[in-house]
């Protein structure tokens, strides 16, 4: 039995498949979470603080007093935790605090360095001319999600580690399993040992083959746990981190900005062709307005700290609204509506503090040259399903489309 | 405001966006941690050091 005093407070995060996919809360969703802080109940009875505001989710992001640590008791999960899920968690730093994360997330910096990303933009480029044929190929009509923005991150994400894209129908059904918030605990247990079998074998060769193979697992292996500063089963959770981490951020974002630069406003997406030097602008709205991390980041507090005028008690939970936040109207004027010529940069998208993503210089530069390849490519795209009934991923942790027909 | 710009590399955690805002003024070392090309930044550079600072995930710039 649930309390009653529990029952009274509303349920985050919020379940509507009827919900526009461009709109990450309807207003009566607004006037249930829409104050700066509210308490809410989670699916796993564990109550909350839902902090909305631009302000205060930087601060508590920023904040020391709060932990990302889902092992430490009081933690405001979404889902229970599969059982012997606390075990191996060795190398999966997003969920780590202070020295223990930054350790292992410096091992990787330089790799995601914008300047790091340049140099693999041909790369980038090859891999959307390639996909981009495959959608070609495919149609008319064609799923753009199938052929496309999900096929092009995961090659590059594949190609930037060293693993296999053969291999990409093994471990994508499994990252999505892991990022499914109604999966229940056991597949997903089921899930992660297998993909961290499949990674162990992986790993294991490229530290055995001792080669000059030039991708980053085999980099770290050679650098890293050569030298003994990284044990074999942390680089493992590393790489499989950053096999989930690329493979549907950026898909989803690839998913959602086609259908916004295709709907609503004629001649927004043959703008995106005839003037492709805003792009980079263009993104970092699309980043905000679209905010797919919709569910927000957890973090627990391990001090009493006062955020928007209300005090948080250590070991209590809060959660920071990543998509409100980046409709907050004191940061961005008329928040609601989507301005390609806006300065967008201050959103939140990647979340803020120590764990913002690491992935963003690579996220960014695919989505500029996926869309405006494909603008260029296939000027005459259009929808080719009511927006009403596109398939959306609102159980998932990374909010998106999981299917969105096209024709030219 | 004196303009002038510090960066705690203790703190920094290479999200890049000090380079992305300011790149005339701030960098990534060979390790992706953030490198300060002037200490004095030319005042044209500082509304873009302003905004890196009020950016940097980690609060790792300061300007005086
Ligand atoms: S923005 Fe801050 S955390 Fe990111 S690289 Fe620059 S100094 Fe480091």
């Amino acid at each position: 039995m649930i309390p009653a005093a529990l029952t009274d407070l509303p349920l985050w995060p919020p379940t509507n498949l009827g919900r526009d996919p461009l709109v990450p809360l309807d207003p009566g969703e607004r006037d249930r979470f829409d104050a700066p802080v509210t308490k809410v109940r989670l699916p796993t009875d564990a109550t909350a603080w839902l902090v909305t505001r631009h302000a205060d989710v930087r601060q508590l992001l920023r904040h020391p007093g709060f932990s990302a640590d889902l092992s430490r008791p009081g933690f405001p999960l979404l889902r229970a935790l599969p059982p012997g899920a606390l075990s191996d968690r060795r190398g999966g730093f997003i969920r780590m605090d202070g020295m223990e994360h930054s350790r292992l997330r410096r091992m990787l910096t330089a790799e995601f360095m914008l300047k790091s990303i340049r140099r693999i933009e041909p790369l980038i480029r090859q891999t959307v001319d390639r996909t981009l044929d495959d959608l070609r190929d495919a149609g008319p009509p064609a799923d753009l999600v199938a052929t496309f923005a999900l096929p092009l991150p995961s090659m590059v994400i594949c190609h930037l580690l060293g693993v296999p894209y053969a291999d990409h129908d093994f471990f994508q059904l499994r990252s999505r399993t892991l990022l499914d918030r109604d999966a229940a605990p056991e597949l997903v247990r089921e899930h992660v040992a297998q993909l961290r079998d499949y990674l162990h074998r992986l790993v294991e060769a490229k530290c055995a083959a001792g080669d000059r193979a030039d991708d980053l697992l085999s980099r770290l292996a050679r650098d890293r746990v050569d030298t003994g500063e990284l044990a074999v089963d942390e680089l493992v959770g590393m790489a499989m981190l950053l096999l989930i981490a690329g493979h549907e951020t950026t898909a989803n974002m690839i998913g959602l900005s086609t259908l916004l630069l295709l709907r609503d406003v004629p001649g927004r997406y043959a703008a995106l062709r005839d003037d492709p030097d805003q792009a980079d602008t263009l993104v970092e709205e699309l980043l905000r307005y679209l905010s797919i991390v919709r569910t927000g980041l957890p973090r627990l507090a391990l001090e009493d700290v006062e955020i928007g005028g209300q005090l948080i008690r250590a070991g209590e939970g809060a959660i920071a609204v990543l998509s409100t936040a980046n409709r907050d109207p004191v940061v961005f004027d008329g928040p609601d509506e989507f301005d390609p010529y806006r300065q967008a940069h201050q959103h939140v998208a990647f979340g803020f503090g120590v764990h913002q993503c690491i992935g963003q210089p690579l996220a960014r530069a695919e989505l500029r040259i996926a869309l405006v390849e494909l603008a260029r490519r296939f000027p005459d795209l259009r929808l080719a399903a009511p927006t009403g009934q596109l398939p959306t991923r609102d159980n998932s942790i990374v909010f998106g489309l999981d299917a969105l027909p096209v024709t030219w | 405001m004196t303009g002038r710009v510090r960066v705690d590399r203790d703190r920094c955690c290479g999200a890049g966006n000090c380079v992305l805002t300011a790149p005339e003024v701030f960098d990534q070392g060979d390790d992706g941690l953030v490198l300060l090309r002037f200490t004095a930044p030319p005042p044209q550079t500082l509304e873009g050091v302003r905004r890196a600072a009020d950016l940097c995930p980690a609060g790792a710039i300061t300007v005086d």
